[in-house]
């Protein structure tokens, strides 16, 4: 081998080095960043006073508990469907068949459709078709209740964006229960749906748990779709009902760079609620890497 | 008589027994299984209709009917005494930003998804998967923010830019986001090459990084392409980080380093603000429209390439 060959091949690898460690830089100076800007602004009271003084003091607990509210009406919606989705792909259908085929193109679909595109969705579906006609069945005054941005149509809206999530996750648990314990249950005398429900389902609990996670860290980073279904600037009250605006996180770090009169003088706040947001995706992204491990070393056991 | 009835042979029961309840769950989750495949289909139709009027040429505002010809103006200002609804700055602007973006990401994340699957110890692979799932686990509007405060005043002294706010700063924010994409599936696409591919090449003589450049990375190429699709399907609709770090002027210059307006973000820049039901509102629906059948073509074409090469896998012929 030439001396000029083997310098490009040192060369070639120390590129692809370069570029891998170049990654790593950059994700360690990111956090790095973020968490000097906004961990001398993180305090008890941030976390759980409202803001203040036109959103130039106080801190964020709206915004925390309209993400939770979000995320909670989110998943008691998309993990059920998600979780039937996977099962019926996993338990009842072929695979080879069109319809395992359609409905796996279909959530691939729905994987990669841009997020502001749900968020027309879920303006032009949810608020002026749902809504309103709801609106016109049960107000007959005219009144806006439903027909306009609220926390449901966002939830729902956030669902169906985090659906693939699920379904992924749950499949791959559902696929990873032995073909043993099920052909057991069957020469037990039990039915093919005793079986998924006393057998399948049980041990594929983490998988579901995984999902809903994943799915809610996701739903808790997204804000293209709620920009207008649902989040609002700034609410002296939390919401009560379904039909309420809230206020969340990842909006509110949003409108505070961008759209704030103080920008300059907000800086630590910003700071914060992105180190927030930044620190319970990680909570959650952890949480659903340690329990997929734990579940793929149980499978090989 | 009644005795040979009862021992003769009964019939097997588990095939032919129809169990209402069996047949009734599996129609019910079947039904729920569907719920993906309508939605989509309710999100072509729902997003279409709130564009039509464009489309039909029934839309209207102040100064007369919105014809096709205003559409493709050279100039987008809908909120002004003479409403221009011309995208052609949008798209410009968005191909643009997709351009830087995929620029950096491409390459960067092919080689990194390289490194860690040939030539990478240990140590930095297990450096490098938590790194990756970080980045993936980024919000969007994180990234934005990022880029917003400290990635363009740092590009702005680097480089010496006119304008904090650009295509090129928002381009190479939004290469963080298509990265991660990028890096797992040509990562997969590599690991998943037969093991034998690697040793016949070895036994030839090969080095390792001929094996990886010349052997393995053109045998991944359907993955790679793949990827490079998701890639650009992700950069393309990113919404949060080219609101907030491109600037958002609605110019019609091939300059990267010149502020833009994406398709994406000039949706959730100006939804909010627009009148229900105008020319305007619709428009933006149009866009919405734009950006869904983009995303559903590179999903079908990434679909299709990837089924072909578990094909061929199958075959044994790749």
């Amino acid at each position: 081998m030439t001396l000029g060959k083997k310098a490009f091949g040192v060369g070639i690898v120390a590129l692809t080095g370069l570029c891998a460690f170049g990654v790593i830089g950059v994700v360690v100076y990111v956090m790095t960043t973020i968490i000097i800007g906004g961990h001398h602004m993180m305090s008890w009271t941030f976390l759980t006073a409202a803001p203040a003084e036109g959103m130039t003091a106080g801190g964020i607990f709206p915004a925390i508990a309209g993400t939770f509210f979000l995320v909670v009406i989110m998943s008691a919606v998309g993990v059920p469907v998600g979780t039937i989705t996977a099962i019926y792909l996993a338990e009842y259908v072929r695979q080879d068949s069109w319809i395992a085929k359609s409905i796996r193109f279909a959530v691939n679909t729905l994987a990669g459709i841009p997020s502001i595109v749900f968020g027309l969705f879920g303006l032009g579906f949810f608020i002026q078709f749902v809504g309103r006609n709801m609106d016109k069945l049960m107000t007959p005054q005219g009144e806006l209740v439903w027909g306009q941005p609220c926390i449901l149509w966002a939830s729902l809206t956030m669902a169906l964006l985090t659906l693939p999530v699920v379904i992924v996750s749950v499949e791959e648990a559902v696929k990873a229960v032995p073909r043993d314990l099920r052909e057991a249950s069957l020469a037990l005398g039990a039915t093919k749906w005793q079986t998924i429900l006393r057998i399948v389902l049980p041990n594929s609990i983490t998988g579901i748990l995984t999902g809903g996670i994943l799915a809610v860290s996701r739903g808790a980073g997204e804000v293209a779709p709620i920009l207008f279904t649902g989040a609002a600037y700034f609410l002296p009250h939390l919401p009560t009902k379904l039909s309420d605006q809230f206020m969340e996180l990842g909006y509110h770090v949003y409108i505070m760079s961008t759209q704030s009169t103080n920008v300059e003088q907000t800086a630590g706040i910003q700071y914060a609620t992105t180190l927030v947001l930044l620190l319970l995706t990680f909570l959650l992204n952890f949480t659903a890497i340690y329990l997929r491990f734990w579940m793929r070393k149980r499978s090989l056991q | 008589m009644t005795n040979s009835e009862n021992t003769a042979p009964r019939a097997p029961r588990t095939k032919t027994r129809i169990r209402p309840f069996e047949f009734i769950a599996e129609k019910l989750l079947a039904s729920i299984a569907f719920v993906s495949i309508f939605f989509i289909i309710l999100i072509l139709i729902f997003v279409f209709r709130e564009s039509l009027p464009l489309v039909l040429g029934t839309a209207t505002d102040d100064i007369g009917k919105v014809t096709l010809k205003r559409i493709f103006d050279l100039a987008w200002q809908p909120v002004s005494n003479t409403p221009q609804y011309g995208f052609l700055p949008l798209v410009v602007g968005s191909i643009k930003v997709t351009l830087v973006a995929l620029g950096v990401a491409f390459p960067v994340a092919i080689l990194a998804a390289l490194f860690t699957s040939t030539f990478a110890p240990k140590w930095a692979k297990e450096l490098m998967k938590p790194a990756i799932e970080i980045l993936a686990g980024f919000p969007s509007v994180v990234i934005g923010f990022f880029a917003l405060t400290v990635m363009a005043s740092l590009f702005q002294t680097v480089f010496h830019l006119h304008y904090r706010l650009n295509a090129f700063t928002g381009g190479i924010a939004l290469s963080l986001a298509v990265i991660p994409i990028v890096f797992t599936v040509a990562e997969d696409s590599i690991n998943v090459l037969p093991k034998t591919m690697r040793e016949a090449s070895y036994a030839l003589g090969a080095t390792k990084w001929e094996t990886s450049l010349f052997v393995l990375l053109p045998a991944a190429t359907p993955g790679i392409f793949a990827a490079f699709l998701l890639g650009l399907g992700r950069a393309f609709g990113e919404t949060m980080i080219v609101l907030m770090a491109t600037g958002n002027a609605a110019l019609l210059s091939p300059d990267i380093f010149e502020p833009v307006r994406t398709m994406s973000a000039t949706i959730g820049a100006e939804m909010a603000e627009v009148v229900f039901g105008d020319a305007h509102y619709n428009m933006l629906f149009f866009i919405g429209v734009c950006l869904f059948v983009f995303s559903f073509s590179l999903n079908a074409i990434a679909e299709l390439v990837i089924r072909q090469r578990l094909m061929k896998r199958f075959r044994g012929t790749a």
